[in-house]
């Protein structure tokens, strides 16, 4: 559950309501912790965004996610 | 990877004695095992896990506390990976109550609004998560809402374990998410090496790079080896939403003793959300009776593969202790990447 995984804003909503992108999913998520404009990128912990991230970290680090969960859904 | 393997070249020069490294994050571990890290580090360059699993680090009280709220009727919503950890008489999962497995907290006030029954979320985690609880209670959530706090701050479980001393620690490699949030300035307090690293193999083995070399000159500080993520202060919004909400309380940690202001209470004016004063709900300590050495893995003293129980009556379906029921577990981890050697 402390997992946290890089996406892109790609819609902003009211309420601190956001829509972001990790590259095959989207997902609304809550924007209460952080400023943030379309096209940036996030980390997203348990439905927030909880910091702002570079372009290239965000990439970056998505693909460690994909790993990882591939091999978690071998194991089970 | 070839980055990483000049890396790993460079960590073999530079070290030239025993060294300890510990980890306090269950996202490092999962890294560490799924790249084999362990297999290329030189010998006598040792990493260990520390308590960096906050659903491994909750104590079985609370978890009892949480299955009294499903005896009282709560609807209680908590993130999956808590469901199976064992209390004194059985998990939330095998509780029979309503129990219910959310993203996040926002999606515990979503049922709340959705019916009048009570709503109990059991809101675990470190500083990564509190802020997000924090942001929802100052949306002010109907009043059949309510959150057990069973959140835990990093720092002063590393004090307690360099006071401590048992695991012969030269240094730590800093959560890198724990540090997205809350900035290092905090962990500057500890005269000992230190360093922020990322998530991959490359950001891990140069953290290690940067910790031999601070212990072969002599140093003792924190250091950014993820600065693409991390600031020294952090994200401070979220910082302060975490403050304005909580205030540290003395918390037991399973594994280890009571730790001087490591939780979060709700401060006043957010008491009403609190469901242990609102149910009346008592955390006891409880002793623990089973081979079970998760208390030793959470301290970085014992290895998964130290445990008589690990890959046998302790596996991923029927777990005996925490650290194998979360996806941020040692033992959980090791099982899955089929760690067995040492």
């Amino acid at each position: 559950m402390c997992i946290a995984v890089p996406a892109e804003v790609v819609e902003i909503k009211e309420g601190n309501v956001g829509v972001v992108d990790y590259g095959d999913l989207k997902q609304e998520v809550r924007l209460d912790l952080v400023d943030v404009k379309v096209g940036e990128f996030v980390l997203v912990h348990v439905g927030f965004a909880i910091q702002k991230l570079s372009r290239e970290e965000g990439l970056e680090t998505r693909e460690i996610f994909r790993q990882v969960y591939a091999a978690m859904q071998e194991s089970e | 990877m070839a980055l990483g393997k000049e890396i790993s070249e460079k960590l073999r020069e530079a070290v030239d004695r025993d060294l300890s490294f510990m980890h306090i994050c269950g996202t490092h571990e999962a890294a560490i095992s799924r790249a084999g890290l362990r297999s290329v580090l030189p010998p006598g360059l040792k990493i260990v896990m520390g308590p960096g699993c906050p659903v491994c680090i909750t104590p079985q009280g609370e978890i009892d506390a949480a299955l009294d709220l499903v005896e009282r009727g709560c609807i209680v919503a908590t993130y999956g990976d808590l469901l199976r950890v064992p209390g004194s008489r059985g998990s939330l999962e095998s509780s029979g109550g309503d129990v219910r497995v959310v993203q996040g907290v926002h999606k515990a006030v979503e049922i709340a609004r959705s019916t009048n029954k009570e709503v109990a979320f059991i809101s675990v985690g470190f500083e990564t998560t509190a802020p997000t609880v924090a942001a929802t209670l100052l949306t002010r959530p109907p009043e059949n809402f309510s959150i057990l706090s069973c959140h835990r701050l990093v720092p002063p479980a590393m004090k307690w374990l360099l006071e401590q001393g048992e695991a012969k620690l030269h240094g730590f490699l800093l959560p890198g998410h724990v540090c997205t949030v809350v900035g290092y300035q905090d962990y500057e307090q500890f005269p000992v090496p230190q360093v922020v690293a990322g998530f991959e193999p490359e950001d891990i083995l140069l953290g290690l790079l940067m910790l031999v070399e601070q212990v072969k000159s002599g140093e003792a500080k924190v250091e950014n080896a993820y600065p693409r993520a991390v600031t020294r202060e952090g994200n401070v919004r979220a910082r302060q939403l975490m403050y304005e909400v909580f205030a540290p309380v003395d918390a037991e940690w399973r594994g280890f003793p009571v730790i001087p202001r490591s939780g979060l209470q709700l401060k006043s004016g957010f008491e009403e959300y609190d469901a242990q004063k609102k149910f009346d709900i008592p955390i006891r300590h409880v002793e623990k009776h089973s081979a079970c050495i998760c208390d030793r893995v959470l301290r970085g003293i014992a290895e998964p593969t130290d445990c008589r129980l690990f890959g046998k009556v302790c596996n991923p379906r029927t777990p005996v202790g925490p650290c194998m029921v979360s996806h941020e577990g040692a033992c959980r981890i090791w099982h899955m990447f089929r760690v067995r050697q040492k």
